[in-house]
């Protein structure tokens, strides 16, 4: 399937000046595939985390200081909460793209929405990833 | 009736209202109306018609045209759901006015039926019902609706299995109304998302065993305006009056662009 000869020269070129020509280029079809798998990996690491939270060995009562510090210093939760922090603040901020994509009027409103979007979700997953990497047991004592 | 002038008959009218006939039930018919020349914003205009159970909305715009209101606006030609020139919204949802019964609509237990009928909803209205078709079919050119081959042609048909013509055979019935695109959400929010019509008709070409643009068009709808605006809602299957699988052709366009395999 390499052909790109037109045999039908009558029927080519469509009067269609207002659409841009196709972009070899696959930005929504990975936009797309990431909503869903990224959907799936949350539905594990979402509920997990609020079983664990929530519910297992008395629940909220027993979160302070010291259970996020001991947690927190095995590799394996930090792995499991900034995966829960990156795909579900990268979801979101895809969801909420498409939503103003689809709704937005004007350009003008449009582009600054979807700014403010960016600029919301690169300052959370950055400070977010921060505070994980960088987080002190000793800073409470 | 709003203000239109009242003279009998009116304009184009086809002469004075029959007799109505034996067994039907008066239905009051909303139409939302718009006429460039002299409103600044669309209206609704009531009308009483008499109904029979096997009338079509068709009929009944007919005897509104013919007997009350002349200059009622609207487009139909084969009245028998072959060409698609009637798509319009009937009370609520995109059909084509020359497939839907009267007493499809009758509302139950003796109480006064109300049709309403608008124009399909993201295409600019011209006039009453007819909206400017321009937009839809340029989505439609815009995928390439022709077979496309290369080499030499072959001297007799171009042979096709039975399996393989099966493949597309959903997508060939369309008839190009818009009843689904105009029905669609993020058509109505955004005009340059190609819409399922468009769609459909690619689909009909990419899984033909006979034709070879399919990459082309699959490069065509991969675009920001193409199968992943798709919100997967159904309006447009809905819709169909063809009943054409519509969300369904556009997930199989889906799994092909990912797995680029037609
Ligand atoms: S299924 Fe897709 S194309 Fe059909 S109406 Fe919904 S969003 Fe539009
Ligand atoms: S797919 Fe169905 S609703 Fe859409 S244009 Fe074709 S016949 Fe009409
Ligand atoms: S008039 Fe031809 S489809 Fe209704």
């Amino acid at each position: 399937m390499t052909a790109t000869v037109d045999s039908a020269p009558e029927l080519a070129a469509p009067r269609s000046p207002r659409r841009r020509p196709a972009r070899r280029n696959n930005v929504e079809l990975y936009a797309w595939l990431f909503m869903r798998l990224s959907g799936l990996a949350l539905l594990v690491l979402v509920l997990g985390h609020l079983f664990i939270m929530n519910i297992l060995d008395g629940g909220v009562h027993r979160i302070n200081f010291a259970f996020v510090a001991g947690r927190w210093s095995s590799p394996f939760w930090q792995f499991w909460d900034l995966a829960m922090l990156w795909l579900a603040q990268l979801h979101g901020a895809n969801g909420l793209r498409t939503v103003i994509n689809d709704y937005a009027r004007k350009d003008a409103t449009r582009f600054w929405l979807k700014m403010l979007l960016y600029t919301a979700t690169v300052l959370i997953v950055a400070l977010g990833s921060f505070v994980i990497f960088t987080f002190s047991p000793d800073v409470g004592s | 009736m709003t203000a239109t002038v009242e003279t009998a008959p009116p304009a184009g009218s086809r002469g004075p209202v029959p007799p109505a006939p034996e067994g039907s039930t008066t239905v009051t018919v909303k139409i939302r109306r718009f006429n460039p020349e002299v409103d600044s914003e669309p209206r609704w205009d009531s009308f009483e018609v008499p109904a029979l159970p096997t009338d079509r909305v068709l009929n009944l715009l007919h005897y509104v045209k013919w007997y009350l209101d002349g200059t009622l606006t609207f487009r139909r030609s084969c009245a028998h759901g072959i060409c698609g020139s009637d798509a319009m919204r009937i009370n609520g949802v995109n059909r084509l006015a020359c497939k839907v019964l009267v007493k499809d609509l009758m509302s139950g237990g003796g109480k006064a039926t109300t049709i309403t009928v608008e124009p399909i909803k993201g295409l600019p209205v011209h006039k009453d019902l007819l909206v400017d078709m321009e937009p839809f079919f340029e989505a439609f050119r815009a995928v390439k609706p022709y077979l496309m081959t290369s080499g030499n042609e072959p001297t007799r048909e171009r042979i096709q299995s039975q399996a393989d013509r099966a493949r597309f055979d959903d997508t060939t019935k369309c008839i190009l109304c818009a009843c689904c695109t105009t029905s669609c959400p993020v058509y109505w929010s955004e005009g340059s998302y190609f819409g399922p019509a468009a769609i459909v008709n690619a689909h009909r070409f990419i899984f033909d065993s006979r034709d070879e643009g399919a990459e082309e068009r699959l490069d065509i709808l991969n675009d920001v305006d193409g199968v992943w605006r798709c919100r997967t809602t159904f309006n447009c299957t809905d819709a169909c009056p063809r009943g054409i699988q519509v969300t369904k052709a556009i997930q199989e366009v889906k799994r092909a662009l990912l797995f680029r395999r037609v």
